[in-house]
């Protein structure tokens, strides 16, 4: 048996029955170039699963790759085995679904040219929920939970793309949150966003460890120190080590060079 | 204080020789835009100056009389908003369909830039061409005969280059990490489309429209042998009938009725370039109005 064969510090066979995800030998080309090679990885469920390595590495590949959303970049091509709850994802016919159970949140907020209201009420009225009622009360809830219900209830009609890029990057939280995922995806989501808010936002994610898995790809190393129950290390397509963080950080790697580079020693 | 003593901002022989080129060049640009700018003054002057008199409410609601020498514009009139109505209803469905198709759907391999190039072309195919598709398509072989039906085809056919082009465009500016963001959370590309990019491609979309309608009111090539009449005393009932129009009575006028008075002529300008000056003006008010408002 392959599955959970990864050398991530955990128990193997553990993985296999709990994981959220696995990933099995997974490679992602664009064109000629490889941006991912064979990795190996599981994501388990309630934890948040650190990813670092400087750019180029092939972290947002990963992501991309866990939401199928090669259907829309032309010349990406995904070889290799990932499952969801246990599910061949490449096998899901509806493919619409598994993306609805995957929040993701960019790099670069990205409020959609909508209000408010209706940036979180969109993927509630995607999946068919028309009552107003419930739509007031999962717009609230997820607001809520984004800790961006206190600044923005007074202007629920006002556009969601002329708030402050900390508080877009809430709206993007809590529009993932609105799509009720149990897989959430942060692509360096601290980018344009200010200290303060960076830490409300990881005290949010710490929460949301308890009803969803949780991937961070980052590149401040402190960051996944901080909030990573494990970390995982990509350095030019390639998976270095997947390891407890708190076993990173205390240096003991398997490979010299994630030493090296949460040291800052390169990249 | 340093001994050299160099004043602060002397010029060398090299920038001042750059400062009096580019004098140069501005002199010379601005000389060749007022060179653009000149045609038109003097255009619309002449036109207000020579046709001014004529026109009078009256003008523009009776039918032209004695051999076309005196009287009104109306079956004209009435027969341009005819022709560009029908041509509306004709090309814009056809041409933001396909555009949408072009901008979200088609996949980026021969068969789109071959489609895209087609496109290009039939732009560039001069309208003396069209009008003879016209009527060997719609006049003949679909037998709509000369009718409005059959130029306001024509004049679709010819136009939906434009309709397709400016919406494509239109889709285009709307960022494309809307359509991840959407796509991402389960959208499909349609749910996608019609949520976030028409509704903020709309603005563009219905520019494109406008600057069409200004087109292919002046047409005059493309619907004379397909549908425009010489003279008719009566307006149009359906689009089955044959109607005058601005363009080809302002062509009919100026050359083919002899005795016809001077400033007839300038007058049917007039009112036929204010018309598509207005079209223009709309446009442009709406682009404005609509960039004020802009969402990202």
């Amino acid at each position: 048996m392959v599955a959970g064969a990864a050398p991530d510090g955990g128990g193997a066979s553990a993985d296999a029955l709990s994981a959220k995800v696995v990933v099995q030998n997974l490679t992602i080309r664009y064109g000629k170039h490889v941006a991912l090679r064979g990795l190996d990885l599981s994501i388990r469920r309630n934890e948040i699963l650190g990813i670092i390595g400087p750019a180029g590495s092939g972290k947002t590949s990963f992501l991309r790759a866990l939401n199928r959303m090669d259907e829309f970049i032309p010349g990406m091509e995904v070889e290799g085995r990932i499952t969801f709850d246990g599910r061949d994802i490449r096998r899901v016919r509806n493919v619409y679904a598994l993306r609805s159970r995957i929040g993701v949140v960019f790099p670069l907020p990205v409020g959609l040219p909508l209000t408010v209201y209706e940036n979180v009420a969109l993927a509630p009225r995607l999946r068919g929920v028309r009552k107003g009622s419930e739509l007031d009360e999962i717009v609230e809830r997820c607001l809520r939970r984004a800790a961006l219900w206190e600044e923005v209830k007074d202007r629920l009609d006002s556009l969601g793309s002329l708030l402050s890029g900390g508080q877009q990057q809430r709206l993007t939280i809590a529009r993932a949150l609105s799509q009720e995922p149990d897989l959430l995806l942060l692509d360096e989501f601290s980018i344009a966003v200010d200290p303060v808010t960076t830490m409300r936002i990881e005290d949010v994610l710490k929460d949301l460890k308890n009803e969803m898995s949780i991937v961070l790809v980052t590149n401040l190393v402190q960051q996944a120190r901080r909030l990573a129950d494990r970390t995982a290390f990509f350095l030019t397509g390639e998976h270095v080590e997947t390891s407890g963080t708190a076993r990173i950080f205390s240096g003991i790697v398997k490979d010299p060079r994630t030493h090296d580079y949460i040291e800052g020693r390169f990249g | 204080m340093t001994g050299t003593a160099a004043p602060l901002f002397a010029g060398t022989s090299l920038n001042s020789r750059d400062r009096k080129v580019e004098w140069l060049v501005r002199v010379l640009l601005g000389l060749m835009t007022a060179l653009l700018i000149l045609p038109v003054v003097i255009i619309m002057a002449l036109l207000v100056v020579e046709g001014g008199p004529v026109i009078s409410w009256e003008f523009l609601t009776t039918r032209p009389v004695d051999g076309m020498t005196a009287g009104g514009i109306l079956p004209a009139l009435v027969g341009t908003v005819w022709l560009v109505v029908v041509a509306l209803i004709a090309s814009v469905p056809v041409g933001v369909a396909a555009a949408v198709y072009l901008s979200e759907y088609a996949p980026d391999n021969w068969l789109t830039r071959a489609i895209n190039l087609a496109i290009i072309n039939l732009a560039g195919v001069p309208s003396i061409v069209h009008a003879l598709f016209g009527v060997g398509a719609f006049v003949l072989f679909f037998r709509f005969g000369t009718s409005i039906l059959a130029a306001s085809l024509t004049l679709a056919v010819m136009t939906l280059p434009v309709v397709i082009v400016s919406t494509r465009e239109s889709l285009q500016a709307v960022p494309r990490a809307f359509r991840e963001a959407c796509w991402n959370m389960g959208a499909t590309r349609w749910q996608t489309i019609r949520r976030i990019v028409l509704p903020n491609a709309l603005s563009g979309i219905l520019t494109g429209i406008i600057l069409e309608v200004s087109r292919t009111s002046g047409e005059t090539a493309p619907i004379m042998f397909t549908g425009a009449a010489f003279f008719l005393p009566f307006l149009p009932q359906g689009v089955l009938d044959q109607t005058m129009a601005m363009s080809l009575h302002l062509f009919v006028i100026a050359t083919q009725v002899p005795d016809a008075p001077e400033a007839l002529p300038f007058g049917v300008a007039l009112v036929l370039i204010s018309m598509v000056l207005a079209m223009n003006a709309l446009s442009i008010a709406f682009r404005v109005y609509v960039r004020g408002r802009k969402k990202w």
